[in-house]
């Protein structure tokens, strides 16, 4: 099957600039693909690539198969939607969402027909011709969806459309894009730096750091087997202790860190005396007595969420540690100035080599 | 001094005019809306407030305000030698105007066709040279606006800019000698074989309506600029990304954006074009006809003041009620164009 995008080691680069290194992937037709990284890490960039604002230096870029190369973002099969939303605000509503219709030819009743099915859609039925400053922030948002819907393209481009809402409205918004997504059945690609948008709605999750894609994987994949120090600390909370490694055998390995030799998962089999950074995640740390566990730390205060406890430790070297809590070990959390000891299972942590890791 | 319905007008719609602002001050601060605000002197103190009120005061009333009833009043007065004013042949005549339509202050059987011809030719030059105007000024504009870098765009506008430190009578006539039978352009021209004898730019107007052009090109371009600058580039990439070709994003997104800095600027080169007269005196052909210069023969070559006061005023009123019409038909508010 052909791939809905494919990128053959694309490289960008803006005078002496790398926004884009190397990157190569394929993402499948009707698969919801994210692009997961800090701002600055060159993912608006690679969406610019895909949609034709943006040619690459080096590489290929490959839509349904066909090379984009000299293709202008006006006659590819992919349509944006921006993080301003930049819908026009001398147009109604109507007019907005069949713009891409009427710059293609079709007839104006043709054309309101199809305004109004996708006014359906986006449920805002009969609200075409209101102007576009009389909408609410989601209705705006959900117009932008449709403008973008109506020229039919084969990728939808998402670039970070989400965070100009309120957290509430954000949420909902996932649920109903992933549905927008299922009913029409096209490849979404979604720019995002919040790991929540990137792991509740993709199918597949590309995390890019400093213009490098680190890793590409599921949710699930990403979180409990990152292959990189970045991709390990940038999802999910995590505890990051640094050494060597010292004794390697197995699956298996020892780091020497400050609180003593610890030992991990060696996910990328690590030769003793190279640099490793440990993770271990907050939910995988327990609280018992001092003295007993791997580490020894004290308690400095704890923040309650509900479902959820954090604590908040520092070890005996000064660095901060976080333990999460839940269910009825909550209550028993001891009260700040408390000394305790923490334990863990050795294959739920991490060692990863620490080489490229710059954001400690 | 007489007294007349005239000087009443003059001195007393003023008085009027700024009771009624005095009014409106007033119904303001009554608001409830504004209740707790505090006021425009006790927040800036009785020297800034007074200053205000009396510079602008001053302003109004007697760089604008008084003049330009004076002139009213004189339009429709007919001319006599001092010692008559005030006296009985002193009374209120359409005679001046009547003049500008008959060519005779008594007769209305012929047309006056001269005078006619050239307040018609003006509207509708000034209306076509608006026009070139606005050609010549989008795309430099849109440039300016959504091209250009940083420092090309500082140079631009120097350059732009720099030619208009040049007092207008002086920039005229440098458009005479580029114009001239033995100036650049003919020169070049002549040089380049396309001609064989000089062209005539002057009495065929050409020289004219150029002259006319680049007069008030500045107006248009920095409406324009300043209304292209606020479009987001967003908007043009989003129509690009939907599929519109070039010509599409600039008639339905980036003109439509511009529509009220299209009409200001239009409407301060129509206006200026067709008062202008420094252009038409210096850059004028023997036969051209321009409104202007009709106008300054009544004041200066006929010592006619109450005529050229008349004649004026059918221009003034001519454009201004010409702009709002224009206005009325794109949809747009005075108040949008000011901003």
């Amino acid at each position: 099957m052909t791939s809905a995008v494919a990128l053959d080691h694309v490289s960008i680069r803006f005078g002496s600039f790398t926004a884009v290194d190397d990157a190569s992937l394929d993402i499948a037709p009707g698969e919801f693909f994210s692009f997961l990284g800090p701002s600055g890490c060159g993912k608006t960039t690679l969406l610019r690539t895909i949609s034709g604002f943006v040619e690459p230096s080096e590489g290929v870029v490959r839509i349904d198969g066909k090379d984009m190369r000299g293709i202008g973002s006006n006659q590819r099969p992919t349509a944006l939607i921006f993080q301003n939303l930049a819908l026009f605000p001398m147009m109604s509503v109507a007019e907005n969402i069949v713009y891409g219709l009427r710059v293609r030819g079709m007839g104006k009743s043709e054309r309101m027909k199809v305004a109004d099915r996708l006014l359906d859609l986006i449920a805002l039925p009969g609200q075409g011709n209101k102007r576009i400053d009389e909408l609410s922030g989601g209705q705006k948002q959900r117009v932008a969806i449709a403008r973008a819907l109506a020229v039919e393209p084969k990728v939808l481009l998402l670039d970070e459309p989400l965070s100009a809402l309120d957290l509430k409205l954000r949420q909902h918004m996932r649920s109903e894009l992933k549905e927008i997504q299922r009913r029409v059945g096209i490849t979404f690609i979604y720019i995002t730096h919040d790991q929540g948008e990137a792991l509740t709605m993709s199918d597949r999750i590309a995390v890019m750091d400093r213009g490098v894609i680190q890793q590409i994987g599921d949710g699930r994949t990403l979180y409990n087997h990152p292959r990189t120090a970045f991709v390990a600390s940038f999802v999910g909370e995590t505890n990051i202790l640094a050494g060597k490694v010292a004794t390697a055998e197995g699956e298996l390995a020892e780091v020497a860190t400050a609180h003593g030799p610890l030992s991990g998962a060696n996910a990328r089999k690590l030769m003793s005396g190279s640099d490793a950074m440990l993770f271990i995640r907050p939910e995988s740390l327990r609280l018992t007595a001092p003295g007993a566990g791997a580490i020894r730390g004290t308690i400095v205060g704890s923040a309650f969420e509900g479902h959820v406890t954090h604590v908040s430790l520092v070890a005996a070297d000064g660095s901060k540690l976080t333990v999460s809590v839940n269910g009825e070990a909550a209550r028993l959390v001891p009260e700040p100035g408390a000394e305790v000891g923490l334990v863990y299972r050795p294959e739920e942590a991490i060692i990863l080599p620490s080489e490229g890791y710059a954001h400690a | 001094m007489h007294s007349s319905i005239g000087q009443v007008v003059i001195y007393v719609i003023p008085a009027m005019v700024l009771a009624w602002f005095g009014w409106l001050a007033w119904r303001d601060r009554r608001d409830p809306a504004n209740a707790g605000r505090q006021g425009f002197v006790a927040r800036n103190g009785w020297p800034v407030a007074g200053f205000l009120v009396i510079a602008v005061g001053f302003w109004t009333i007697f760089m604008i305000v008084l003049p330009l009833f004076s002139m009213i009043d004189l339009s429709f007065r007919p001319k006599l030698p001092p010692p008559q004013w005030g006296g009985p042949k002193d009374f209120y005549t359409l005679d001046n105007y009547r003049y500008f339509l008959f060519g005779s202050t008594t007769s209305t059987a012929a047309w006056n066709v001269t005078h006619l011809t050239a307040f018609a030719l003006t509207i509708l030059t000034s209306i076509a040279i608006t026009a070139l105007d606005f050609v010549i000024c989008y795309p430099i504009a849109y440039y300016m606006a959504k091209v250009a870098r940083p420092n090309r765009l500082r140079l631009m506008m120097l350059m732009l800019i720099a030619p208009y430190w040049v007092n207008e009578i002086l920039r005229a006539f440098a458009f005479r000698i580029l114009f001239s039978s033995q100036g650049i352009i003919n020169n070049v021209l002549m040089a380049s074989g396309l001609i064989d004898q000089p062209v005539d730019f002057l009495a065929a107007d050409v020289a004219l309506y150029a002259g006319l052009a680049y007069a008030y090109l500045l107006m248009m371009m920095f409406a324009l600029y300043n209304a292209l600058d606020t479009l987001d580039g967003n908007l043009i990439e989003a129509a690009r990304d939907l599929g519109a070709p070039w010509w599409h994003i600039h008639a339905f997104i980036a003109i439509p954006h511009a529509k009220p800095g299209i009409a200001s600027g239009s409407t301060l080169v129509f206006m200026l074009t067709a008062g202008s007269l420094a252009a038409p005196l210096v850059l004028g052909g023997p036969r051209s006809l321009w409104f202007t210069p009709i106008v300054y023969d009544r004041f200066y070559q006929a010592f006619n003041w109450q005529q050229g006061a008349a004649y004026a005023l059918i221009l003034l009123v001519a454009c201004v009620v010409f702009v709002l019409g224009v206005l009325r038909l794109f949809k747009l508010g005075l108040a949008e164009i000011a901003r």
